[in-house]
């Protein structure tokens, strides 16, 4: 069994890591693409049968979004308006994204490409890709 | 002994901050804020004395069993709150939300709109 030590060999060393990591968690680093993430946000889960994957886009016209797959990719573009800023208006805060936007997200390998479903409500895009059946998992009867 | 129970009210409190626009016009302030999985019913605003606050809670239709494997969006709520200068009029806010974007108005008090001065020349 490995010995732990109270005190780590280097409190200083401990203390940068730690500093370091709550650095990190609070994520204000400079990124040359601003702080901002990409958009839309996207949340990824799965379930045996499915992949699902939900694309937080706020009101854009889902008439004007493209969603396509392609070699296992899977890709949402599209565009959002900017609104009009009425004249002698002053703009104190503008944090919304506007302009056209592009997601990517690799597929896993036994989702079927023909089976996908894809719904817009409250400002969320909801694609549902089923997985083949091939590669669900199957119990075995023992005869 | 007693069961050392974490207080349940931080991590419960903790939600998101939505993007706003805030454009202001002579005749009040217009205030733009995303809000995507928020439906109508789970949207609050509320203003009270000169604080505004938005609250909303993300509802998806989750299939069961899902395990999440990648959440850019982490909690289920959205949360912010503004302080409202004076001469705004609390009582007159008007709001829309449609699909995930939430508008609100708020006129600037009636006796505070700019006002035209006629010059006359003598």
């Amino acid at each position: 069994m490995l010995y732990r030590t109270l005190f780590p060999r280097d409190l200083f060393a401990e203390l940068d890591r730690l500093q370091r990591e709550m650095q990190q968690s609070y994520d204000l680093s400079p990124n040359i693409r601003g702080v901002t993430r990409g958009f839309p946000a996207m949340n990824v889960g799965g379930t045996p049968g499915s992949v699902e994957i939900y694309a937080f886009l706020p009101g854009v016209d889902p008439a004007g979004l493209d969603v396509q797959i392609e070699k296992g990719v899977l890709t949402v573009t599209g565009e959002r308006k900017a609104g009009a800023v009425p004249d002698k208006a002053t703009v104190h805060i503008d944090e919304r994204f506007a302009g056209p936007f592009r997601r990517v997200v690799s597929l896993p390998d036994d989702v079927d490409p023909h089976a996908v479903q894809a719904k817009y409500r409250d400002g969320v895009l909801h694609i549902s890709l089923a997985r083949k059946a091939a590669t669900q998992p199957r119990r075995i009867t023992i005869e | 002994m007693t069961d050392a129970k974490k207080p349940e009210t931080p991590a419960k409190d903790a939600s998101l901050m939505p993007p706003v626009d805030v454009i202001e016009d002579a005749g009040g302030i217009t205030l733009y804020a995303d809000l995507p999985g928020v439906p109508k019913d789970r949207l609050h605003i509320q203003v009270e004395a000169d604080t505004l606050t938005l609250e909303g809670e993300i509802v998806l239709t989750v299939p069961e069993g899902m395990d999440a494997t990648h959440a850019e969006v982490s909690l289920p709520r959205y949360r912010r709150v503004f302080t409202l200068s004076k001469e705004l009029d609390a009582d007159q806010v008007a709001a829309e939300f449609n699909q995930g974007v939430l508008k609100l108005r708020i006129p600037k008090a009636a006796h505070l709109q700019p006002r035209r001065v006629e010059i006359q020349v003598a």
